[in-house]
């Protein structure tokens, strides 16, 4: 890295360490003169604040491990003990439980404005997937912290994710035994938690390296979506943005202080402060707010894979064929399925609804017992319910690592493709609603009518057919606006 | 601040209005909404009323509820002073041990002691409650969704059942409990507890007093926590408006 060209230092101290590690070199390389699209909007902001948060996590962390004990006698104890007698402990420990949440935050406007823009697009996509990638180490590493404070909702939210994996056919209760180190959730399971919980972060903090070097070789992408020209389309990283980049960390870490030091707790559930208990189960088990989401697509898949829905699954996969083949690919089976894909749309389409209708209501359950409607080979399941939901939810956040493939639409940013971007726009607005309905109890309706389970599944239907149906039809139908020739030019005339 | 608080709370409206069914006022009767001397960017504890709710506590709560997380000397942030707070603790026996002879042996308290339990387990207060468990209150206040609010609701919430709902035996009715039955037995009465201070001798006054208490006892820190929360945001607030400028200054060059 750096060590080709160097630059020149007049401080002695500097230019002797630079000569023999050209660490100055290189920070002047990438953070000095990097040439940065001009035109970048607050969403550009969101990087660099993720990386403040993963600092500040680290840096309490480091701090609230020197006071935490991991043993299931004392480990809610000993965090009641920082709270109250450690110095300054209630600070450190609700920058961190408050972090978690302004990190995530942070982390999903990064990774919006990454689909909006087309970030993830040739030749982005391994930058991309190192994204995902972080995006799920740090699920892992939340999860984990979630745990430790030994609390009624930490503790059976272990239970409970544990749990998912007990889906799995023949392993899965391996699985579960091996990641609680036992049969169920106690001292080992936090024992290997906290160590995992400390761990993560810094394998977090490698892959964020590898974020940054590839975007560093790729340079980044713009609100405009379209590849820097020339020197008149970029300014230097520093002052330009490293001064709007403070100013936005400004805005964002005031929110921060205002909940941290004024509503600490209004993310945390009342059984955070009740010591875990494994004979007691809470009447409503959530996980936190950036997991709900994910959690609502889990709850939504009621109904397993039988006959019907496998049909619908089919008709659906026939019609989507011509999209995914493409027209280049004329040989073989998968041509007749083209064709077929290509010619009889609408009735596959009919076919998958009226399937998919008669697999759902088929395993509805009536309130007398048995299914809404009996049909021949209904009951044959051949993916069950719990793990139709722990496929679907686990894909959900699989699929994003695909996106690159999903959308090979030429033009990147949605500014330019007005379909994209109002599919992209319901998306987000979908995601939100996943996470109502996930927060909710599973039996809640919405104005005591609606019950939210149905929205839900909507909104799961939304989630996939906007990955695996949309953006590929998109990718090959939708006709973008005219680009700007130059980010420099587009600048101006503004 | 003063906007922010509102918009939370209009949030907050906005959201509950939304709530399905309104999923968790149902499991329970109406939060009653009173005003507390710790609300607010700048609120503090009321020490009067600390030291009130602490009285209480001692004489009727703490007959069954334990609060292991707080300590005697504790007690130095309701306004008392080391004496007082070393004659408190020493109201109580501890024991403690084993001594050079390795015998066990009874001492008084000390103000590095916590408070000092009611029942030696879990299972003894359990045993000795009908099979209820009396929860520990060093969290209670942060442990219920309503806070102090719900506090007051539980101890002011006792009634007869309305027509048609059986109240099973050994339990009561409460309107602020969810399911509307409680194990604890109605634990206030007008005048049970005498005030050295002017307060008056209600229940209403009692409940005010330990729920106040109660939130300090889980949210010791509350008042530093909003002071250093002031400054850190006054400063944040003048370092971005400079940055805002700086920002702005260098961009007009360019723009």
């Amino acid at each position: 890295m750096s060590s080709g060209q160097r630059a020149e230092f007049k401080n002695p101290v500097v230019s002797w360490i630079d000569e023999r590690l050209p660490v100055f070199s290189m920070m002047q390389k990438e953070y000095g003169v990097f040439p940065t699209p001009r035109n970048f909007n607050y969403f550009w902001n969101f990087g660099a604040i993720a990386m403040v948060m993963l600092i500040t996590m680290i840096v309490s962390g480091i701090v609230l491990a020197m006071h935490y004990t991991p043993h299931a006698d004392h480990a809610f104890s000993s965090v009641e003990r920082i709270m109250r007698d450690v110095n300054w402990g209630w600070m450190i420990r609700y920058i961190h439980m408050n972090g978690a949440s302004f990190f995530f935050i942070a982390v999903y406007i990064h990774i919006f404005r990454g689909i909006y823009y087309g970030s993830y697009k040739k030749p982005r996509e391994l930058l991309w997937i190192l994204g995902v990638i972080i995006y799920l180490l740090m699920m892992a590493t939340a999860f984990m912290g979630y745990t430790l404070p030994w609390s009624q909702m930490g503790g059976w939210a272990a239970t409970v994710i544990s749990g998912f994996f007990t889906a799995i056919p023949v392993v899965g209760d391996m699985i579960q035994t091996l990641l609680l180190g036992g049969f169920s959730v106690d001292n080992p399971t936090l024992n290997r938690f906290f160590s995992l919980h400390y761990l993560l972060p810094f394998l977090i903090f490698a892959v964020v390296f590898l974020h940054v070097w590839a975007l560093h070789v790729s340079g980044s992408n713009n609100p405009l979506g379209i590849d820097v020209k020339g020197p008149q389309d970029t300014l230097p990283f520093h002052p330009y943005y490293t001064m709007k980049d403070t100013f936005g960390l400004g805005v964002f870490l005031l929110l921060y202080v205002i909940v941290t030091f004024f509503f600490p707790n209004i993310f945390a559930h009342p059984d955070h402060f009740v010591e875990y208990n494994p004979m007691v189960t809470p009447p409503h088990i959530v996980p936190e707010w950036y997991f709900l989401p994910f959690y609502a697509v889990l709850r939504g898949l009621t109904f397993g894979v039988n006959p019907y829905i496998g049909l619908s699954l089919f008709a659906l996969i026939v019609v989507m064929a011509p999209v995914y083949c493409g027209a280049d690919k004329k040989t073989g089976l998968c041509s007749i399925i083209c064709v077929v894909g290509r010619k009889y749309a609408v009735l596959l389409l009919a076919i998958a609804a009226v399937a998919f209708a008669l697999g759902y209501l088929s395993q509805v359950e009536k309130a007398t017992g048995g299914a809404l409607i009996s049909l021949p080979l209904s009951n044959l399941v051949f993916v069950n319910a719990k793990l139709a939901g722990v496929l679907a939810m686990f894909g959900s956040v699989i699929l994003l690592v695909f996106l690159p493939w999903l959308d090979t639409h030429p033009v990147r940013s949605a500014r330019f493709r007005p379909l994209f971007k109002t599919a992209t726009l319901l998306l987000a607005i979908d995601f939100v609603i996943l996470g109502y309905v996930g927060m909710e109890t599973a039996d809640a309706a919405l104005f005591g009518v609606i019950p939210l389970l149905w929205i839900g599944q909507l909104g799961t239907g939304y989630y996939f057919a906007y990955f695996l149906m949309l953006l590929p039809w998109l990718s090959r139908n939708e006709k973008a606006q005219p680009l700007p020739a130059s980010i420099n030019e587009a600048v101006l005339k503004a | 601040m003063m906007s922010i608080k509102k918009l939370a709370l209009v949030t907050c409206v906005a959201l509950s209005a939304l709530s399905p069914a309104s999923a968790r006022a149902a499991e329970g009767g109406a939060l009653p909404h009173l005003s507390w001397s710790f609300e607010g960017v700048n609120g503090t504890y009321d020490r009067a009323s600390l030291q009130r709710g602490f009285k209480v506590y001692r004489e009727v709560c703490g007959a069954c509820h334990s609060m292991d997380k707080v300590y005697y000397r504790d007690l130095e942030a309701l306004g008392y002073d080391e004496d007082q707070i070393k004659a408190v603790a020493a109201e109580y026996t501890f024991i403690d041990g084993p001594n050079d002879e390795g015998e066990m042996y009874e001492r008084p308290g000390r103000p590095s002691d916590p408070f000092k339990a009611p029942y030696a387990s879990r299972e003894q207060s359990m045993y000795a409650n009908n099979g209820a468990y009396p929860p520990d209150m060093s969290l209670l206040a942060k442990a219920r969704h309503g806070g102090a609010n719900y506090i007051y609701g539980i101890l002011t919430g006792y009634g007869h059942a309305p027509e048609g709902h059986e109240v099973p035996e050994g339990k009561y009715w409460n309107t602020m409990m969810p399911g509307h039955i409680i194990a604890m037995a109605p634990p206030l009465q007008d005048g049970q507890v005498s005030y050295d201070d002017n307060a008056s001798q209600t229940v209403d006054q009692y409940a005010k007093d330990v729920a106040t208490f109660l939130t300090w006892a889980s949210e010791p820190h509350m008042e530093d926590r909003k002071r250093v929360g002031i400054t850190a945001f006054l400063f944040l607030l003048v370092f971005t408006g400079v940055m805002y400028t700086v920002k702005k200054k260098l961009w007009a060059k360019i723009h």
